[in-house]
């Protein structure tokens, strides 16, 4: 999509590009710009809100692999643009935190390190948010299969009078979902394919 | 002359007494006295929120009693997706509740996960309390939950009580870890 604004990103800030977008204008930018990117979208460009703090996973043999997504409003003239940043490093991702210019980055980057597992430099408080601290996965990472992997409960002394473990989920022909079509009374979640289970596996072809 | 009726029990010659096992008189008191621990963690809380309130009226079986404090309820109501975060503080809040205590998986999420077939989430509550009555549904309307606590009811007037009485620790907490003998010389 052209537009001016992405036009002037690309002739100020050296290394960028523009970026394949269907709705709003977007850009690529290396990582060690993206603080002055934010910092003149902020202050220059009137884009006082980040809306959203997002990353994509390619799969464990591209390179890049990790590619930070940023969303800025624009609340005076209703103007979105997308921000994306390679991150340099496949194996211990990397980018800079933006919550010293925009407050909200601050929990939004520490569920990017919880699930995806990019570390923000510069983050004033860089754990995990929503999974337990001593889990060891980032689970959404494209190697991470999604009914998980069998680990150890979070507190010793449950998972010791308990013996109860995080375990990897019984699929049972799922995952699940509701249908989109047909009565509401018909439209519980159900498994997408229910003839294999994890006594009866599903038959290789 | 003694007829049939001198068998029976005559109140002008005994008084006013009833006689019974100890078994189902004290359990007979608890089943309409239980005081349930709402473990609202999901949507199914909704529904218990329902149940409590005047259109299903948990009160006509003597369960309006609801406690936040584990300490004051006997009956652990779990509504809601357990995740395993999550796991550890419903097994504490268990482990701080007075006996005898009962579970209620409500729902489809604190019985099995539910669709919750995730990394996240705990695949069913009894992996880590005792459960004594499951509930299906997602959520269960108000009707099934009062079903579920009927057959609650039902349970606790079948139990041993006073067998259980002389076991005391049959849910018995974990032990808590000592410090080295050393710390305290």
């Amino acid at each position: 999509m052209e537009s001016a604004l992405v036009e002037e990103i690309v002739s100020k800030f050296e290394g960028s590009s523009p970026r394949a977008s269907i709705d709003h204008p977007a850009a690529n930018v290396p990582a060690d710009l993206l603080t002055s990117v934010a910092q003149w979208l902020r202050d220059a460009k009137g884009f006082d809100m980040l809306m959203d703090v997002t990353s994509i996973d390619f799969s464990e043999d591209a390179s890049p692999r990790f590619t930070g997504v940023y969303h800025f409003a624009n609340s005076m003239k209703h103007e979105y643009v997308r921000i994306a940043a390679d991150c340099l490093d496949d194996v211990e991702p990397e980018l800079p935190s933006l919550s010293k210019i925009y407050p909200a980055a601050d929990w939004h980057e520490r569920e990017n390190f919880d699930l995806m597992g990019i570390k923000y430099q510069g983050h004033p408080d860089m754990r995990r948010i929503l999974m337990w601290e001593a889990y060891p996965y980032h689970p959404l990472r494209k190697e991470f299969p999604l009914a998980g992997i069998e680990t150890e409960l979070p507190a010793a002394d449950v998972a010791e009078a308990t013996q109860a473990k995080v375990i990897a989920a019984p699929m049972m022909g799922g995952p699940f979902h509701s249908p989109q079509t047909g009565a509401m009374s018909k439209r519980e979640p159900r498994a997408a394919d229910e003839s294999w289970t994890e006594a009866k596996p599903k038959p290789k072809n | 002359m003694a007829t049939e009726n001198n068998y029976a029990y005559n109140s002008k010659i005994e008084g006013d007494l009833v006689v019974t096992k100890l078994d189902s008189a004290i359990n007979w008191i608890r089943k309409h006295s239980v005081w349930p621990m709402p473990m609202g963690l999901a949507c199914c809380a909704i529904e218990l929120m329902a149940v409590g309130a005047s259109r299903f009226d948990i009160s006509r079986f003597g369960m309006e009693v609801m406690r936040f404090s584990p300490r004051q309820a006997d009956c652990m109501i779990v509504s809601g997706t357990v995740t395993y975060k999550m796991a550890e503080v419903v097994r504490r809040i268990y482990d701080q509740m007075a006996e005898p205590k009962w579970v209620v998986a409500m729902g489809a999420c604190a019985s099995t996960g539910g669709m919750y077939r995730s990394y996240a989430v705990l695949q069913g509550v009894d992996r880590i309390v005792p459960v004594d009555v499951y509930i299906s549904g997602c959520p269960p309307r108000p009707e099934a939950l009062l079903d579920g606590m009927i057959k609650l009811q039902d349970k606790i007037q079948r139990e041993p009580s006073v067998k259980n009485l002389m076991n005391r620790d049959m849910h018995q907490a974990p032990e808590k870890k000592s410090t080295p003998a050393t710390a305290h010389a």
